[in-house]
């Protein structure tokens, strides 16, 4: 039973200033609450009928790059590179493009883009379709993590079975660790099963997957193409900041009453992510924002300011892929970091001197410090230092980040861990970190 | 005014090794870190180094080590 094409419905706008109520939640990308589970291929063309290029709108790449590029629509994998430059530099190249959506999500405190895929799939696969038309690829490629790979192929057989793609589509399976999510990972994955980084240039534009110029996008930015493409720039730009237009999906852990994956306005105060999650749990310390390349923020410092790139860089922070981490009254920020910095440490690709052998070593000093035995903490900065910007990928450079924030923070717990005495009981520990199979 | 090229040292990070032979040869311009892997000096290679830099460059066992045109000034 086909309905009239709506547009989702836009956010009300809320006061950018103090914590008064709740924002209105944003409902464009996981639907709106009477949905539960998948949406299927019937459900999603009803609520927001066919892609407009088949339905003889916006027929040239030009037109399309142009409607991106006037929507102000950025990457949301965290790097928030304008999506409209990263189409027009694919577009150009000469020889048969081809597009990826990337879903790997290696961070294990995130889930946004396992929730998205399993929610709205067809969203992003429109995306992938959508760019795949913009750049003149003939195929496109959606690369998920495994917990929804079947999810993917459902929807995509059902794509199949209604012969609505005119490209060709396939599903991929990410590789299970922390650095395949990062682009050129993506690409060697897919290549040759080596999930690491490779050196850049050439640039995956102009020499991608199998030497084809390739446009790799986190799977959210498609979803956002696929709602830009229909209803347009400005409804994009209903929501957000005027430099950073339209919403994100965040994920929600700690000590929040309700964990999980939100949609927000870009913009939104921190007070407000944490609202939309019901509010944080009395006495919490501190906020990871970002994710675990992140940056640690002190609870009420970071209430008030603007969840956007702009609202969080005089602290050194950005929001990244969205991670949002509030650290209870009971938990250590240094216990926290030191656990985080040994797993970045082994998920190390391993082909970077600095990178091997300083996580290692800062990871080692971090947990002795957070252990309460002997440190030095002049060493630490030294190594934090020297390992800076020195990988082929910015792996150590989002270690150290974290590192650095932590030690900034929780200051004032190196006096205490010094004479041996943590803060907290070791058992409450709020960032996962998956076991390692070393 | 035509001006010199500028160049600078940069190391390949996934081929670099570690040998310290480049900042045993050119410690003016690069040092170890406390793993013994080579920090490179973010300037422009000098005219006066400039023959040491590309002879540093040809004897890393690794191939490491690139001498690259200098990004143009902002």
């Amino acid at each position: 039973m086909p309905r009239p094409l709506l547009p989702p419905p836009a956010s009300v706008a809320h006061t950018p200033v103090g914590l008064g109520p709740p924002p209105a939640p944003v409902a464009r990308l996981l639907g709106g609450p009477p949905l539960v589970g998948r949406t299927t291929l019937d459900e999603h063309l009803a609520r927001f009928g066919r892609l407009p290029c088949d339905a003889g709108d916006l027929s040239s790449p030009e037109e399309l790059i142009d409607l991106v590029g006037r929507s102000g629509l950025c990457g949301r994998g965290g790097a928030s590179f304008p999506t409209a430059r990263k189409l027009a530099a694919v577009a150009r190249q000469p020889g048969s493009a081809i597009v990826v959506a990337n879903g790997t999500e290696g961070e294990p405190a995130s889930s946004k883009d396992k929730v998205l895929l399993a929610r709205s799939p067809h969203l992003v696969i429109d995306g992938a379709v959508l760019a795949a038309r913009a750049v003149g690829a003939a195929e496109a490629i959606i690369v998920c993590h495994r917990a929804v790979r079947e999810l993917v192929d459902v929807a995509l057989s059902e794509r199949r079975l209604s012969r609505i793609d005119s490209i060709r589509l396939r599903a991929a399976t990410g590789a299970d660790r922390f650095v395949a999510g990062e682009a050129s990972a993506v690409v060697h994955w897919l290549e040759r099963g080596v999930a690491t980084p490779t050196r850049t240039p050439p640039r995956l534009a102009e020499r991608g997957l199998c030497g084809r110029p390739t446009l790799l996008q986190n799977v959210e930015t498609l979803a956002h193409l696929a709602l830009i493409a229909r209803f347009g720039p400005e409804w994009f730009r209903a929501v957000g900041t005027e430099a950073e237009p339209g919403s994100m999906l965040v994920s929600l852990l700690g000590a929040v009453q309700r964990p999980g994956v939100y949609e927000i306005a870009i913009g939104t105060p921190v007070g407000g992510v944490l609202e939309v999650g019901c509010g944080a749990v009395a006495g919490a310390q501190a906020i990871l924002v970002g994710g675990y390349f992140g940056t640690w923020i002190p609870f009420e410092t970071a209430l008030r300011r603007p969840f956007s790139r702009a609202g969080l860089a005089s602290l050194g922070a950005g929001p990244g892929a969205g991670l949002v981490a509030v650290l209870p009254a009971d938990a250590c920020g240094l216990v926290e970091t030191a656990r985080v910095a040994r797993y970045l440490a082994l998920e190390s690709a391993g082909q970077c001197g600095p990178c091997v052998s300083g996580l290692p070593a800062i990871a080692g000093e971090l947990e002795a410090l957070a252990s309460g035995g002997p440190f030095n903490l002049a060493r630490l900065q030294r190594w934090l230092g020297q390992v800076e910007g020195r990988g082929a990928c910015s792996h150590p450079d989002g270690a150290v980040r974290l590192v650095r924030s932590s030690l900034r923070v929780f200051g004032y717990e190196l006096e205490r861990h010094s004479r041996g005495r943590c803060c907290a009981p070791p058992r409450t520990e709020v960032l996962p970190v998956p076991a390692l199979p070393r | 005014m035509r001006t010199r090229a500028r160049f600078r040292l940069r190391v390949d990070p996934i081929a670099c090794d570690g040998r310290g032979l480049c900042a045993e040869l050119l410690p003016q311009l690069i040092s170890l870190d406390d793993w013994g892997y080579p920090i490179v000096r973010d300037t422009d290679v000098p005219p006066e180094l400039a023959w040491d830099a590309r002879e540093v460059v040809k004897v890393c066992p690794k191939l490491a080590l690139h001498l690259e045109h200098s990004p143009p000034p902002p």
